[in-house]
């Protein structure tokens, strides 16, 4: 018999074993940004709570490394993160966060329940921060050095874990 | 237990209720008075990747990042920008993922080229097979 009659059936073969192993591969449901090592754009948002200023670029551009924190009152995994942020907070980060589709009385809740890391909090009411950054999903952290450029996209709630790195890489875009 | 069944689903629906608590953005759910306009929106939506619920298109999908997305789109559009700028511009930040509208490019291209392989394959075989039997019939 022709070797070349199994052929056909030796590439369905080959075929169905690819798409058994990635089958059984984890898949990686995480959007990065692209955005990393660009400039964060011009955006001027208002306030999203009444103790503390909204958020513009200007306010990352004066020489000193910051996190933006994009979160929500109604994002869990942002109650989550909220005693690790207060951590970054006590060794001196200033963190800016941004409050995503957020009514002013539900983050004033929140902050009142989980603490207020933030120095800041602006309010995007329509994600538009979120897209111009690159940004798919809420919790996100971003690291920006002094000059307002994107350095570092943590996607996901900040963890115990993450704090040494985040302290690391704003030391490093200092 | 009823009770405690409840309780769960109310505190699992909570965050999706709460995230509706603000109205969706004005351009959301509404078309632009423009039909042109309205329609090359819609066609560009319908190749855009919700983020969120990544097997739909942001025309699908109800998820509130979709609709923020969709505001976008359709403010651009509205603003008079190109829908293929758009599609740049969302690209250049997400990568070639949130486009459903697949280019040739350097990681791509065995898309394109291996239907046009096949095909050229089958040709080549069909026209031997064919060229065999004609010789065999001009034999007989």
């Amino acid at each position: 018999m022709r070797w070349t009659l199994w052929l056909p059936l030796m590439l369905f073969a080959g075929f169905v074993g690819l798409a058994g192993y990635q089958l059984t591969q984890p898949k990686d449901e995480f959007v990065e940004s692209k955005m990393v090592g660009k400039p964060l754009p011009a955006f001027d948002l208002r306030p999203a709570a009444l103790n503390r200023p909204g958020a513009s670029l200007a306010d990352f551009q004066d020489g000193k490394p910051k996190l933006l924190n994009i979160w929500a009152s109604w994002c869990l995994p942002c109650i989550a993160e909220a005693p690790h942020l207060e951590r970054l907070k006590e060794q001196g980060v200033e963190i800016v966060g941004v409050a995503i589709r957020d009514r002013p009385q539900d983050v004033a809740r929140f902050l009142d329940q989980h603490g207020n890391p933030y120095a800041r909090i602006g309010a995007d009411d329509v994600s538009a921060i979120q897209l111009e950054i690159g940004s798919s999903g809420v919790p996100e952290t971003f690291v920006i050095d002094g000059q307002g450029v994107i350095r570092h996209q943590h996607i996901g709630d900040v963890r115990a874990s993450d704090v040494p790195m985040l302290m690391q890489k704003l030391e490093e875009a200092r | 237990m009823k009770r405690l069944l409840i309780l769960l689903a109310v505190l699992f629906a909570m965050p999706v209720l709460a995230q509706q608590s603000l109205p969706p953005a004005p351009l959301a759910y509404q078309q632009l008075d423009d039909p042109g306009q309205e329609a090359a929106a819609q066609e560009l939506m319908e190749t855009l990747r919700c983020l969120k619920c990544q097997s739909q298109s942001i025309a699908d999908s109800d998820a509130p990042m979709a609709g923020d997305m969709r505001h976008q789109v359709r403010s651009r559009i509205q603003a008079g920008e190109n829908p293929e700028a758009i599609r740049q511009w969302l690209v250049e930040r997400y990568g070639d993922y949130v486009s459903y509208d697949p280019k040739v490019s350097s990681t791509t291209w065995p898309l394109f080229a291996v239907p046009l392989a096949l095909f050229a394959l089958v040709g080549l075989v069909l026209w031997r097979r064919m060229g065999k039997r004609s010789e065999e019939g001009d034999a007989s």
